[in-house]
């Protein structure tokens, strides 16, 4: 996918401090194909509104740079940038027409009154506004304001599209119909959309490819069923959808088959860049978690259920397992499982998700040493 | 049909209620503005002898009394630029900046509030002799300056706390520069918050009697005048300035209202 694509920003090496100690983005590195839909996703505080202000102009990079079409603009105001932004809380001006909030842009590009009318009443149209104006934005619903923010933003046909949590306000059932609506306009405009968000689901549905944020460090960067399928991290892994998470050292190698051992016993799953000894993460969806009443062939992790509910069309099970961790089996409600008793937990071995977990091996290392302990292991 | 005789009696209640209401309010300024066009020219100036204008045309040969109403004006302008000026700096100033003992500066503005005018007079009395400043016009913009300010800043600081910051980024988001925006987007819309800050300083200044009391020197303001006018009875020329006074704030506050409703549909 990377490779026949334009990039049209390229984040390098961007750190963000505020005060001298608060660092809120790590060494940040990101690129941003032209025309395609890349959601920033990621608990609240990791630095998403950051990063997003960074690349408007309105916030400096501590260090590193940012390339707009191959053009650092580091030294451009918000003003000399190519890039418009839809803000959270619409920013709309209180004292303007719609009209006039539309056509601000290209009046501040002293277009012609003629072009400027042209322009504003395709914007319109475009977000279904049509009629509207005269208005001014206290006389509008949230979805309506969201609309002509997107409009105002628009209008000078920027490269890139910045949107920061742009449906955050409104209500479910507005927010599903304006991401179907956020997703026309962006293929149809074929505009970079470079989309915030906290909400997985959202950015499941919507993106070409999500970047994954944890304390202003860049975990993943992949397609939604990649980041879903194959999370590069532990965070990740626990952070898209629910997942049942093993952590232990790689004791067997068989082709790209990987047994692992970890507290309550031996466990399998599939990968190929791992190493004999290695400490790894091993992540299981609840809905590929299998069950049995005795002993199975090969691998299983021995548990007692504690716990079943359901919530509507799935039921959850919890399992409680050898070394008091609870795992989560789900299924389709009508399929029975068993609600008490000692149940046989087990799975395929390509639907584990094995992760690596070195890097934190390795930090908790040199934690260890300079505070003055021995390497461990 | 019950519930509706029942509204009806409430009706009746009510706007026996609301007349009452608004004789009390109305009934002195009838006084004044009929006792205003008396013809009586005994005092008490109260029993009524027949319509004239006499008062009115006595009031423009009052010297004395339209030297001060001159005054009160100049001093109420000049009140009003100032206070407005250093008012909103200071308003937009402590909304956008964050420093070293904000919160005590933001206390210590309630206290020319609160204090009593004769304390405010007072020791504005005593500053300026002090420093030697002479008592007159000067002092006294002075002194009207200082006790505006306050409800000049309290005034815009009602709109700053609905003003969302992000409007002036979405501006330069769009490709206006620092100055542009703040006169396309930050002063409209702070505009009317100062202006009725201005509008306030203005009529604060205008029949302030205490504080200029103490400060005047040998200039007389409108207010002092008539404080002084009355010691023998409200002769009617006085009445027929009230009622020129009365006529010119109700011109102001419709234009205002009109102006105001006008900026409020869209904010
Ligand atoms: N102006 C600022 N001064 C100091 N710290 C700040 C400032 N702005 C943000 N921060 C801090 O930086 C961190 C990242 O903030 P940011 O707004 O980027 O988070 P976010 O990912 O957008 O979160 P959310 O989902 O809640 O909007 C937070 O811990 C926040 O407290
Ligand atoms: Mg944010």
């Amino acid at each position: 996918m990377s490779g026949d694509k334009k990039v049209i920003v390229e984040i390098k090496n961007i750190n963000k401090f505020y005060g001298s100690t608060n660092q809120v983005v790590k060494d940040l590195n990101l690129e941003i194909y032209e025309g395609e839909f890349l959601t920033l996703l990621g608990p609240s505080g990791c630095g998403k509104t950051t990063t997003l202000r960074m690349i408007a102009g309105f916030e400096e990079p501590t260090s590193g740079s940012i390339l707009i079409e191959g053009q650092n603009i580091e030294n451009k105001e918000p003003f000399e940038r190519n890039i418009n932004t839809v803000f959270q809380s619409y920013a709309l001006f209180p004292h303007m027409t719609i009209y006039d909030n539309i056509a601000y842009g290209l009046k501040m590009k002293k277009a012609k009154k003629d072009v400027i009318r042209t322009r504003v009443m395709e914007m319109l149209e475009l977000v279904q506004l049509g009629g509207f104006e005269k208005r001014y934005p206290s006389q509008l619903s949230g979805g309506q304001k969201q609309r002509v923010a997107i409009a105002r933003a628009l209008i000078n046909q920027p490269r890139v599209l910045l949107l920061d949590e742009p449906l955050g306000a409104l209500d479910l059932k507005l927010r599903k119909q304006m991401q179907l609506e956020l997703k026309r306009l962006q293929r149809k405009l074929n505009i970079t959309f470079i989309y915030v968000t906290h909400d997985q689901e959202e950015a499941l549905s919507m993106s070409d490819r999500i970047a994954i944020l944890y304390n202003g460090v860049l975990e993943q960067v992949a397609q939604p069923w990649e980041i879903y399928e194959k999370p590069a991290t532990k965070f990740v892994a626990t952070f898209i959808g629910e997942t049942n998470l093993f952590e232990g050292y790689v004791s067997e190698i068989k082709d790209n088959e990987v047994t692992a051992v970890i507290e309550s016993g031996i466990i399998q799953g599939e990968g190929d860049t791992f190493e004999l000894n290695e400490m790894i993460a091993v992540s299981v969806r609840p809905e590929r978690m299998k069950y049995s009443l005795s002993p199975v062939e090969g691998f299983h992790l021995e548990g007692v259920v504690k716990e079943q509910v359901y919530v509507g069309s799935i039921l959850k099970t919890i399992v409680m397992i050898g070394n008091g961790n609870e795992i989560r089996i789900e299924r389709l409600a009508g399929e029975s499982l068993p609600a008490e008793g000692t149940v046989y937990l087990y799975w395929e071995s390509k639907d584990a998700k094995l992760i690596h977990t070195a890097d934190h091996v390795f930090y908790q290392a040199i934690e260890n040493i300079q505070m003055g302990r021995e390497e461990p292991v | 049909m019950k519930q509706k005789m029942k509204k009806n009696s409430y009706g009746v209640v009510g706007k026996i209620y609301c007349s009452l209401i608004y004789a009390f309010l109305f009934l002195p300024i009838v006084v004044i503005v009929v006792n205003s066009f008396n013809a009586t020219t005994s005092k008490p100036y109260l029993s009524w002898k027949g319509f004239t204008f006499d008062w009115y045309l006595k009031l423009f040969e009052n010297e004395e009394l339209l030297q001060s109403f001159q005054n009160t004006m100049i001093i109420a302008v000049c009140t009003t630029i100032m206070a407005t000026i250093v008012g909103t700096l200071a308003a937009v100033g402590m909304y956008k900046y964050k420093f070293r003992g904000k919160s005590t500066i933001d206390a210590l503005l309630y206290i020319p509030v609160v204090i009593p005018e004769i304390v405010l007079g007072i020791s504005l009395l005593t500053l300026f002799a002090k420093i030697s400043i002479p008592r007159g016009m000067f002092s006294l913009i002075l002194a009207h300056t200082t006790f505006s300010i306050p409800y000049v800043i309290f005034n815009i600081r009602a709109r700053l706390s609905r003003y969302d910051n992000s409007i002036e980024e979405a501006s330069m988001d769009l490709g206006a520069n620092r100055l542009k925006t703040f006169f396309n987007i930050t002063l409209p819309v702070l505009a009317p918050g100062i202006a009725g800050g201005a509008l306030l300083a203005f009529t604060l200044s205008i029949d302030d009697v205490i504080v200029s009391y103490f400060t005047n020197g040998q200039t007389m303001t409108l207010p002092l005048k008539v404080m002084e006018s009355i010691k023998s009875g409200v002769s009617p020329d006085v009445n027929a300035l009230s009622v020129l006074i009365l006529i010119g704030t109700a011109l102001l506050v419709v234009l205002t209202q009109s102006g105001i409703l006008k900026g409020k549909k869209n904010m």
